[in-house]
């Protein structure tokens, strides 16, 4: 299908795309890459009446690396981030996730920061930037806030952002030389929506343990207990590994909705558990 | 009605257009263009993908108005280009179509592959052409035929 009739303004500061959304009300999206967007225009899922396209904007596609990690644009695109456009503060985390998102012809368009926003519930962002603890950055009308992206994500395509506020930049902690991960994405064909990622970063010397999933059927979310029992072991073991699958069923089990189905469960289990290892066992 | 200025094959464009009008839609009926296919329209066939500023983009999912200022180049703007006569070549010598649908997404994908990984192997080449999907070959004929055209190119 075509996408509906609509508006089309490209601001030239964030400052006035700001404004413009403000002054358009509910019917406004902002346009980044437009990698999930333009889909869902097309199935009609969404029937804005203004896109604000942001893609351009100068103040979104800043890259800069500090003394605690990595300050990148929410402009950046998934490609400029798997061709090492970035410095690498994640060991090389954040290049192997750009990697595996859908196909090079959509990474060359999608933003990391449009990622987060969409708050697509298979995206594969937002359980990296849980797992390494990292936040974004966020302006509006009323000014500016940083949040943890674990309190940005509130469901299923829903975030803690205003209507009318642009998420500018993704924020993310150094991992420390030692540091180890894992990801491990469990798809029928790369590119297509994963029926389950994780990704699990053990950071010894800084004291950083975290373990984060995504999946299509409920909003992506830390893992406490299976981040403890990572943080308890000493290296890889196969009573570890038990551990870790108790510690994610203990934690999916206590999710508000826990999913009913127990291959998808499963799935869930087992995604967690082989992250973990590679992040160990490596 | 949105203003778009943009470069088509290396031609100037300028249009006023609705801003729904996908870039897909732009390129085949307003310029006529039709070597750029659509099937899926939601970004995961392959068939329309062009090259943007010399990156592969879907043409689909992106609106025209978007890609004011852009330099787009279909698989019509390649005749003269080297890398797709090798292309085209290894493509008809190992069978890589048969309806033909999906191949000029496929070379534009072909294309990107043989500039940006001209040392590929066999798994990255699938991998790589995993965003594109042809219902003919099983794939075998093409994943061939961009192995041989980078052993060629290589040389």
């Amino acid at each position: 299908m075509k996408a509906p009739p609509l508006d089309y303004v490209r601001p030239g500061t964030l400052r006035a795309a700001i404004a413009a959304m403000a002054e358009a009300g509910e019917g406004a999206r902002l346009l980044a890459g437009g990698q999930s967007l333009g889909p869902m225009l097309n199935l009609r899922v969404v029937r804005p009446d203004l896109l604000v396209d942001v893609s351009r904007l100068e103040e979104l596609s800043r890259i800069e690396e500090t003394a605690g990690g990595l300050r990148v644009g929410a402009g950046v695109t998934h490609s400029a981030i798997e061709d090492g456009s970035v410095p690498d503060v994640t060991n090389g985390l954040m290049r192997f996730v750009a990697a595996q998102i859908a196909y090079r012809a959509v990474r060359n368009r999608g933003t990391i920061g449009g990622s987060l926003a969409h708050a697509d519930p298979a995206g594969d962002w937002a359980p990296a930037m849980m797992a390494l603890g990292a936040s974004v950055a966020i302006e509006g009308a009323g000014g500016r806030r940083e949040i943890a992206v674990r309190d940005l994500i509130a469901d299923v395509m829903t975030t803690a952002l205003d209507p009318g506020e642009v998420l500018v930049e993704v924020i993310v902690p150094r991992l420390s030389s030692d540091a180890r991960w894992g990801h491990y994405k469990l798809t029928r064909k790369p590119g297509k929506f994963a029926d389950a990622i994780a990704v699990a970063v053990s950071d010894r010397p800084r004291g950083r343990h975290g373990v984060a999933i995504a999946r299509p059927s409920a909003p992506p979310r830390p893992m406490e207990r299976a981040a403890a029992a990572m943080e308890a072991a000493d290296g890889w073991s196969e009573a570890l590994d038990r551990d870790i699958r108790a510690a994610v069923a203990a934690d999916l089990a206590a999710e508000p909705n826990p999913d009913p189905d127990p291959v998808q469960r499963r799935y869930h289990i087992v995604t967690v558990a082989r992250a973990a290892r590679r992040a160990l066992a490596q | 009605m949105s203003a778009v200025r943009l470069t088509i094959n290396g031609r100037a464009v300028d249009a006023d257009i609705p801003a729904r009008r996908s870039l897909a839609d732009f390129i085949r009926d307003h310029e006529g263009l039709t070597g750029t296919h659509l099937t899926c329209e939601q970004g995961v066939c392959g068939a329309c993908t062009v090259m943007v500023d010399g990156a592969p983009e879907r043409s689909c999912i992106t609106q025209a108005v978007a890609c004011d200022g852009r330099a787009i180049r279909t698989v019509e703007g390649f005749e003269d280009d080297p890398v797709m006569e090798v292309l085209r070549r290894c493509f008809s010598a190992a069978h890589a179509l048969q309806c033909g649908y999906c191949t000029p997404g496929m070379l534009i994908t072909a294309h990107d592959i043989a500039t940006r990984l001209p040392d590929a192997d066999r798994d990255r080449i699938r991998l790589e052409l995993s965003g594109n999907l042809c219902r003919c070959t099983g794939y075998l004929g093409i994943v061939n035929a961009i192995e041989m055209a980078l052993e060629e190119l290589r040389k």
